[in-house]
């Protein structure tokens, strides 16, 4: 298996999501500057987190018009898998790959903790190493992770089962207290139709090794290389 | 030119040193050369009132590369790899303005640390606020959390840990202090000192604005209530620049392109060049049509004296601006050659074809004005006579963990990413934070402490006291202590009484680092840190730095099963001086600070890190406010667990919440408990076993069970609700 990070002028969990997928697949990404739109042939292209751009002018809104995110457009379109981390989950919906927007938090600061994650499916490539329905614990890092879309939209995000993971309590319950920013129905991260591309706000590269308190990103990681591989 | 004396106070000189302006000049000088003279010789930019106190300090072990002097402080970690890190103030502008102010303060110690050659991996952050009660206190907390905040988020850097404190002497002056430590290799460290006559030297990062221009001055006078109208003069940050400045510069260090480097903080274009061509035995002249302007038409005196950030000047080796130029375009970032290092030893600077500057490098950097002012050293007060408990000791317990100074800081620290770049082992909350070193088994462990009460009441133990402290918080986690940077922040020094506290707090941190092998390799003073003749607390925040050579052997506060036994290092005596408990439950202020016996403490922080190591502790806390007590209910909450202790005897209150220093609360398995006590016993370090973890309440000596949730909403209920008005 062969992936790729793209790397944005204030992108800084580009080297996190490289640690992670080494350790996960044996091997090193391919890291992409954002101007590069000839970068090889690859199975998985991360879009990490940070601040492309700064984020001045919205999340995401500056990096969509990156060289590198046309090209990685028109690969998803192909069918390359692409994991969409946090700022990259910003990036991927001003793109249009995935429907909605992430909005400023409803208390309106940064959140950095770790949160309780329920696992909607593990029907996918992005989840498969999950049980269905466990609780992950991953944390969060963001100010702007409060995910809107229209009723209609939700609705069918449900119904399609394209929501990939919820807020939740440690024991799995999807209630109002633990959702850390606001999301409606506590959505976390969602997949596209074909289920190619998973947005998500937490960070699975920031606990994927013991030493740090746990590895229950790494399931998500570890699932996309056994299924890409 | 004809220079009144209102313009000579302007720029914040005494008439006697404008004198020796002339005298050094053999002239007047023009308002570019004044303006230069006031940034250089200002006590932020000069130590003219606190250099002959700070060299007693000891700077020297075999580990330290650099010690003060240079951006930041350097210390060997062993595989060819140097931790290189600094704390500095930037109360002032945090005062006037707080999102930009603290932004800013964040911004400039990262760049002290990543200008020689250091990955910044850890932000930490001392704060004193005011009087919760006064009006402007909960504006200023959020305006500089979220500044700290908005800037480390962005620029990537985790930031994991610090202090927060509240006492009224700061209602007009707070304090924030920024602390940055990064990873370097031994092999590539830069420095500042200019050399190579005809090498290029280069401007790179932000254009230059407007703004900023005499911050260096501001921060060296007293407030009045015409401060809050010196907004102007604070910069404002770019955390996302930055981002790309630390990444352009570590990639153009990689090469061997730079002769030495140095960031542009207060005073500018001003002082990066002067300490460059000083420390070199150089001189430079600059074009300063070159200088990438922000705005049209900007003055010789705007462009030396603005303190736009995310700025940074280089001397290159020749040749090698093509390469360093490519780096910078790729970032995006600005790059200009706009001078040239000399022999001439002088300062040369042209503006539109017509010298504007024409200054003598050496007696302008190095023979700045130092003032031996007068001290009047602080007398201790007396001891205390005893002091009846107030109240019950459990409700005592569940008042202090809520009070303002020992409550939960988890409203402030959720607001920083502290798991960024995905090294942060032990996070905000707990002693010392830890951070991995990449890619290895080794950790750091960074901490920042003081006690400002302590040095308020005796200024020689309170300095003491705060170096010691960051010794222990180290100590607690496993890792060994090998230096701190100091960030002196005090009164006006033209008080005897402040200048009496400052030497006193110098003496204090001079004992304690030679005691513990513990030096002082950079550091910061701010003084003025007064409002219409009100100093703040004396406060020589210290950041201390430790190394733990195999993370797996680090512990946490948390102890980590039911039915480990808690056992108490060091000897309890009850002193309740200067404690938290006379303060919140008594309304009193007064007696001696605990004192510290360097001996002890050295003894009993060196066998507890033996213990660790070996492998027999489970958690391990240091005591310090609030007391034994409180560090037993803070263990009990961050492992979710209850525990059921016996208190040595003595007192109640006393032993509970006494000050006493020197000590630590170990958790062990039941086996190895026994062990330690034994090992204790052997090296006559006083232990006494308090009880066990377990169940899901704390209780002591025949007090009420406290259940977990009651301690729980009592720790995390004040802040938040404070914040939320």
């Amino acid at each position: 298996m062969q992936a790729a990070v793209i790397v944005f002028p204030g992108s800084n969990c580009d080297r996190d999501a490289k640690v992670a997928l080494t350790s996960s697949m044996g091997h090193e990404p391919h890291m992409v500057w954002h101007r590069d739109a000839d970068f090889p042939k690859v199975d998985l292209i991360v879009l990490p987190g940070g601040f492309s751009y700064g984020d001045y002018l919205r999340c995401g809104a500056m990096a969509a018009h990156s060289p590198a995110m046309r090209e990685v457009v028109a690969r998803a379109k192909k069918g390359t898998r692409v994991l969409a981390i946090c700022n990259g989950f910003q990036v991927a919906t001003e793109v249009g790959l995935l429907p909605g927007a992430l909005i400023q938090n409803s208390h309106l600061k940064f959140v950095c903790a770790e949160v309780d994650l329920k696992v909607e499916t593990n029907q996918t490539e992005f989840t498969a190493k999950c049980r269905p329905g466990q609780v992950l614990r991953i944390p969060i890092a963001h100010a702007d992770g409060n995910y809107i879309a229209d009723a209609e939209t939700l609705d069918r995000l449900e119904g399609d089962g394209l929501v990939a993971m919820r807020y939740c309590t440690p024991d799995g319950r999807v209630v109002a207290e633990a959702n850390p920013n606001g999301a409606a129905r506590n959505i976390a991260g969602i997949f596209n139709a074909e289920r190619t591309v998973l947005g998500m706000m937490p960070h699975p590269e920031r606990l994927a090794d013991p030493a740090l308190g746990g590895t229950d990103g790494k399931l998500i990681l570890d699932s996309l290389v056994e299924a890409l591989s | 030119m004809n220079l009144s004396p209102e313009v000579v106070a302007a720029h914040g000189l005494t008439q006697d040193e404008f004198k020796r302006v002339v005298e050094i000049l053999g002239r007047t000088p023009n308002l570019v050369e004044l303006g230069i003279f006031g940034a250089m010789w200002s006590e932020h930019c000069s130590y003219k009132s606190s250099k002959k106190w700070l060299r007693q300090l000891p700077t020297e072990a075999p580990w330290v590369i650099c010690g003060p002097g240079e951006n930041a402080g350097v210390i060997d970690i062993g595989d060819g790899q140097a931790i290189i890190f600094k704390m500095e103030s930037h109360n002032h502008p945090s005062f006037i303005e707080p999102y930009q102010g603290a932004a800013t303060g964040v911004g400039g110690i990262l760049r002290d640390v990543f200008t020689m050659g250091a990955r910044p991996i850890a932000n930490l952050n001392a704060l004193r606020f005011g009087d919760p009660k006064h009006p402007k206190t909960r504006t200023l907390v959020n305006g500089v959390v979220r500044g700290i905040g908005g800037y480390g988020n962005c620029v990537g850097v985790p930031t994991v840990g610090g202090e927060c404190t509240f006492h009224p002497s700061y209602n007009g002056n707070i304090l924030v202090n920024a602390m940055t430590v990064g990873l370097a290799r031994t092999d590539k460290i830069f420095y500042s000192a200019a050399a190579g006559i005809g090498n290029p030297v280069v401007y790179v990062g932000s254009k230059t604005g407007r703004d900023g221009i005499h911050g260096a001055v501001m921060a060296s006078a007293e407030f009045d209530d015409k401060s809050e109208e010196k907004r102007p003069t604070v910069q404002v940050g770019d955390p996302f620049v930055e981002k790309l400045l630390i990444e352009a510069c570590l990639e153009l260090m990689e090469s061997d392109a730079i002769v030495a480097i140095q960031d542009m903080g207060a005073a500018g274009l001003t002082s990066s060049s002067f300490e460059m061509a000083s420390k070199g035995g150089v001189g430079i002249e600059l074009d300063l049509d070159q200088v990438p302007a922000r705005e049209p038409k900007m003055t010789a005196y705007e462009l030396m004296l603005s303190e736009s950030q995310e700025r940074m000047l280089m001397i290159l080796k020749p040749g090698r601006e093509d390469v360093a130029r490519l780096i910078f375009e790729k970032w995006e970032l600005d790059f200009a050659v706009i001078g040239r290092v000399t022999d001439t030893g002088r300062m040369i600077l042209k503006k539109d074809g017509a010298i504007a500057a024409d200054l003598p490098v050496a007696p302008l950097a190095s023979n700045a004005p130092s003032y031996d002012r007068p001290v009047r050293m602080t007398v201790p007060p007396a001891a205390l006579g005893d002091v009846a408990p107030a109240g019950d000791t459990a409700d005592a317990l569940l008042h202090l963990i809520g009070s303002p100074d020992l409550c939960s800081r988890r409203w402030i620290w959720r607001q920083y990413d502290h798991t960024v770049m995905g090294d942060t082992l032990i996070q905000p909350g707990g002693d010392a934070a830890l951070v991995r070193v990449h890619g290895t088994q080794k950790a750091v462990a960074v901490t920042t402490d003081c006690t400002p009460r302590y040095c308020k009441a005796d200024p020689e133990m309170g300095g003491t006291q705060a170096v010691v402290e960051t010794w222990r918080n180290i100590t607690a986690t496993g890792a060994l202590p090998l230096a701190v940077t100091d960030c002196m922040n005090f009164g006006n020094p033209e008080r005897p009484e402040i200048m009496g506290q400052f030497a006193g707090c110098i003496e204090g941190m001079r004992k304690a680092c030679l005691a513990l092998d513990y030096p002082v390799v950079s550091g910061n003073v701010s003084l003025y840190n007064e409002t219409q003749g009100q100093g703040v607390l004396p406060t020589p925040a210290i950041g201390g730095v430790g190394l733990i050579q195999d993370l797996s052997k680090a512990v946490k506060v948390a102890p980590k099963a039911d039915g480990e036994v808690l056992i108490l290092i060091g000897e309890t005596r009850g002193h309740l001086g200067q404690s938290i408990y006379l303060r919140e439950l008594l309304g009193r202020e007064d007696g001696p600070p605990p004192p510290v016996d360097l001996a002890v403490e050295r003894r009993n922080g060196d066998f507890v890190r033996g213990q660790i190591l070996a492998g027999h502790v489970t958690a391990c806390h240091d005591i310090s406010d609030g007391g034994l007590l409180v560090a037993v209910a803070e263990m009990c909450l961050a492992a979710k667990r209850g525990a059921g202790i016996s208190l040595p005897s003595g007192p109640a209150h006393a032993i509970a919440f006494g000050e006493d220093q020197g000590r630590y609360v170990l958790a062990a398995a039941p086996e190895a408990a026994e062990t330690i006590l034994a090992a204790a016993r052997t090296s006559g370090v006083p232990a006494f076993p308090l009880g066990k973890v377990g169940g899901d309440a704390l209780t002591f000596g025949g007090s009420r069970a406290i259940s977990l949730r009651e301690l729980q909403t009592a720790h995390e209920g004040w802040l938040p609700r404070y914040m939320e008005g």
